[in-house]
């Protein structure tokens, strides 16, 4: 599946000194409020991450004297981006629509506008399906996984708008069996960076109530990680100059 | 619009066994929506006019919901900006306005159109909260009959949208708890409040509950407390000042006869002038029944720690809320091995490891005084616990100090040491009715907490000091209790001084409650002042009787029909006994200064309409 990339980037965050007894707790606490959301500095949904805390906490000198904190962090994000395909459970299944859930958090709809002529809808013992005219048995029906190609997304719900008008889309069941000559990821360096995004995702953070602290980064870092991620190159580190 | 019509054969082609009208209906709908971006508005306008007909027959409800149902099919032609009149339109239409079959296919419509684009999700589930208020225009039995259908459905799109969009649950919240009248309490009836904060349970308890639990909680806790403040302490004395006299009056007359009907009168003269009272009431009420039906599903425990952490971070902050309090004393009473020890834990901690602000520290020590003192569900063994503690912790902290008396500096500790004399006066009898009790709490070293340089029985509210030194006078408890001139307590400038400018010297927050629904609640559970049994005895003989009743109570005997006609005897008791009068912890001066001197009446009200800042009159 596209638009999983895990992403290395130096953050600054800044905390109230009431925190100061323990840092650590607190770079948590911030760090979890980025979590299931799409942020636009990193161009993604962040959906686990871990750090280390790169120096000893400087006092910023200043009216307020919040705690300064460097941190390497490893972030993995959700970054879907058109033309990209994703992997998703279907929800449900409507005359109008199919409705997908990927990653269990973000939902996709696909209209029936862009479903292609191939699928034609049917009710079968009171469940609605999809099914293929040509391949009888490339169904598409609640619980099936499948294959869609984004074609947008909303960054404020993260809803994607999705088809499934290519041929390498579908079923994924049925597209593993018989579409074989389809080349649907890059096959280089794969194997590693699922370990990686497994290893991630099981570290994943349950989201914390906001607190009223701050996380910035520095404007350079910024840019750089708009860059460097925009690029999605999935799994190179990205070590962001201060 | 960017949306391009199949043509009429490609419109069909995936229409297999569906019904072929439905199946045009949409098609036309979709016709429709799509031709307001080629300039032709005329369907469009006749399909706005359909949607808001000025009279609701037969035939515009059959239009109507043919209407929608196509309108549901057709949602991925919406667009929000060509068709904003459409949209409009329709959040405005309330579905308690309507029959079922309305509604059914109004919350189709929503249901399709939220899970259509990400665009619409919140505009769904604002107009799907927007029903948690009926119309201000329907009168109240038609609310009542169509509550439960139009809320049924309500949570039931809630939960469809949020099986297809997993994050709207987290948009919800905030969505909900923005719909809160904050700003217009004065206007809005109690029944629409208590369907609000009914949905907000609702909600909490659904399948929802994993992701809004927390924010609908806090947002109900946020409410009592807005409704709480609303009810000043000048509300209230204003209201009943005037006839403190006469109301006591007729307690002393009527109440021998009739244990229920006075009550109740003396609560609706605070309740009828105060509307934010009745609905605090309403809202508590519905907050207890709520923990109740937790406590059925054995999701108590979960509840409270919410519910703890909640009472935290507002309650305990709060500037001495009367009333919001007992919600997690009702919880308390529900699972008193858990959560009652729990509180009373997490206060203990609040006062001993705080690093928070003293002040905060020296509430949390309130609140736990007023708690042990008050619960009728703790155990002897629990509180004796908690006592030893603070007991060690008032004697580590004489030992650091080689100060003499100071109210401001060793407030914390004269806090703390209140709060034991104060726990003693409520418990110190059955302590020593109990023998294993008894021994440890003559070994206790409260003598040197309370005899040494701090003196803190010189900065202790005299009244609770007097009524201490009197028990343990009679229990030989001290000593040297003839060190003590009890004569000396009765009037002190320096409690005022240690309870600073928020008198917490006077908070006991677990006063009875003055809500009468509420109060119905709680009372099972609660200890009145007339119904301890103090360790002397009291020459009253009104008093003895007290003290004969209550004396069943300690084995639990005592049911609540006993419990309120001891209470109504404890009424006149207040009046005539000196000794219980001396008890009042609402120093006169220091209330008549507290609050103007346009009060010149003695400041003693009756119990159940004092402010809850003191026991009811000992």
């Amino acid at each position: 599946m596209d638009g999983l990339n895990v992403s290395d980037v130096n953050l600054q965050v800044q905390l109230h000194p009431s925190r100061s007894n323990n840092v650590r707790n607190a770079v948590l606490r911030e760090l979890s409020s980025l979590l299931l959301r799409f942020n636009e500095k990193f161009q993604g949904v962040v959906l686990a991450y871990e750090f280390k805390i790169d120096k000893v906490p400087d006092i910023l000198p200043s009216m307020h004297p919040y705690l300064y904190v460097r941190l390497k962090a490893k972030l993995l994000l959700f970054s879907p981006k058109p033309d990209m395909l994703l992997e998703g459970k279907v929800v449900k299944v409507k005359q109008e629509s199919i409705h997908v859930i990927i990653l269990g958090f973000s939902s996709a709809i696909i209209t029936d506008k862009d479903i292609r002529e191939e699928f034609q809808y049917k009710t079968k013992h009171g469940k609605d399906l999809f099914v293929s005219r040509s391949h009888k048995r490339h169904v598409i029906k609640a619980g099936t996984m499948i294959r869609l190609l984004v074609k947008s997304m909303d960054e404020e719900t993260l809803c994607i708008s999705a088809s499934l008008l290519p041929a390498h889309t579908g079923s994924i069941l049925w597209l593993d069996k018989h579409v074989e000559n389809v080349s649907l990821t890059d096959g280089s360096n794969k194997r590693g960076e699922e370990t990686r995004k497994n290893q991630l995702c099981q570290s994943l953070v349950e989201p914390v109530p906001k607190h009223i602290l701050w996380l910035t980064i520095t404007s350079r870092s910024q840019r750089n990680t708009e860059n460097l991620l925009h690029k999605s190159l999935v799994g190179a580190k990205h070590i962001l100059p201060e | 619009m960017g949306v391009v019509l199949r043509d009429d054969e490609a419109a069909f082609r995936k229409m297999g066994d569906h019904d072929l009208i439905d199946s045009y209906l949409v098609y036309r709908a979709r016709d429709t929506l799509c031709s307001v971006s080629w300039g032709n508005t005329e369907d469009y306008r006749q399909l706005l006019s359909a949607m808001n007909p000025e009279e609701l027959g037969a035939n515009e409800v059959a239009m109507l919901v043919t209407n929608l149902k196509a309108l549901a099919g057709a949602v991925a032609c919406i667009d929000n900006v060509l068709h904003d009149e459409l949209l409009s339109a329709i959040s405005n239409m309330s579905l308690w306005n309507y029959k079922p079959d309305v509604m059914d296919a109004l919350l189709e419509f929503i249901e399709s159109l939220a899970t259509s684009s990400g665009k619409y999700v919140d505009y769904c589930l604002k107009m799907l909260t927007c029903q948690f208020f009926p119309p201000l225009s329907l009168p109240l039995p038609k609310i009542l009959a169509r509550k439960d259908g139009v809320l049924s459905r309500v949570h039931s799109s809630l939960k469809y949208i949020a099986d297809l969009v997993p994050l709207s649950p987290a948009r919800l919240v905030p969505i909900v708890l923005n719909g809160k009248p904050q700003y217009c309490f004065n206007t809005i009836s109690t029944l629409s409040l208590v369907i609000y904060v009914e949905n907000m349970f609702k909600l909490e308890s659904g399948v929802l509950g994993e992701v809004v639990r927390i924010p609908m909680f806090a947002g109900v806790v946020d409410l009592l407390l807005e409704l709480d403040v609303n009810i000043g302490w000048e509300d209230i004395e204003n209201e009943t000042s005037e006839r403190i006299f006469e109301m006591e009056l007729e307690d002393g007359d009527e109440s021998r006869d009739d244990d229920s009907e006075l009550p109740r009168k003396l609560s609706q003269k605070i309740l009828g002038g105060n509307s934010f009272a009745e609905k605090l009431d309403s809202l508590m009420v519905l907050t207890f029944e709520h923990l109740e039906s937790c406590q059925v599903a054995d999701r108590l425990i979960k509840i409270f720690d919410t519910l703890l952490e909640l009472f935290k971070k507002t309650i305990l902050t709060a500037y001495k809320p009367k009333f919001a309090q007992f919600v997690i004393f009702y919880a308390c009473s529900l699972d008193p091995k858990n959560c009652g020890v729990t509180f009373a834990l997490m206060l203990e901690h609040t006062f001993f490891f705080s690093t928070d602000d003293p002040v905060l520290r020296m509430k949390a020590v309130a609140y736990l005084a007023s708690y042990l003192s008050r619960a009728k569900f703790l155990s002897v063994f629990v509180i004796a616990g908690t006592l030893e503690r603070l007991v060690d912790w008032c004697v580590k902290y004489v030992k650091m100090q080689d100060n003499v008396i100071n109210p401001k500096a060793h407030r914390l500790f004269y806090s703390g040491c209140e709060a034991i004399i104060y726990v003693l006066c409520f418990r110190m009898r059955s302590m020593m009715d109990d023998p294993q009790l008894k021994t440890w709490l003559f070994h206790l070293p409260l003598e040197s907490i309370l005899n040494n340089k701090l003196s803190p029985l010189k900065v202790c509210l005299p009244s609770i000091v007097l009524e201490f030194l009197r028990q343990a006078k009679a229990a030989r408890l001290f000593m040297t209790s003839e060190k003590f001139i009890f004569d000396d307590y009765l009037e002190s400038e320096l409690s005022r001084e240690f309870g600073g400018t928020e008198r917490l010297d006077m908070f006991f927050p677990f006063d009875p409650c003055l809500l009468e629904k509420s109060d119905s609640y709680i009372r099972p559970n609660f200890i009145f002042w007339s119904m301890v049994q103090p360790t002397y005895d009291d020459e009253d003989s009104s008093d003895e009787d007290v003290g004969e009743a209550f004396a069943s109570d300690d084995d639990g005997g005592m049911d609540y029909g006993i419990m309120q006609s001891l209470e109504e005897q404890h009424f006149d008791f207040a009046e005539v006994g000196s000794a219980l009068n001396k008890m009042s912890i609402t120093p006169k001066d220091s209330l008549h200064s507290r609050f103007g001197g346009a009060i010149n009446q003695p400041m003693r009200m009756p119990s159940r309409i004092r402010p809850s800042t003191s026991p009811e009159s000992l």
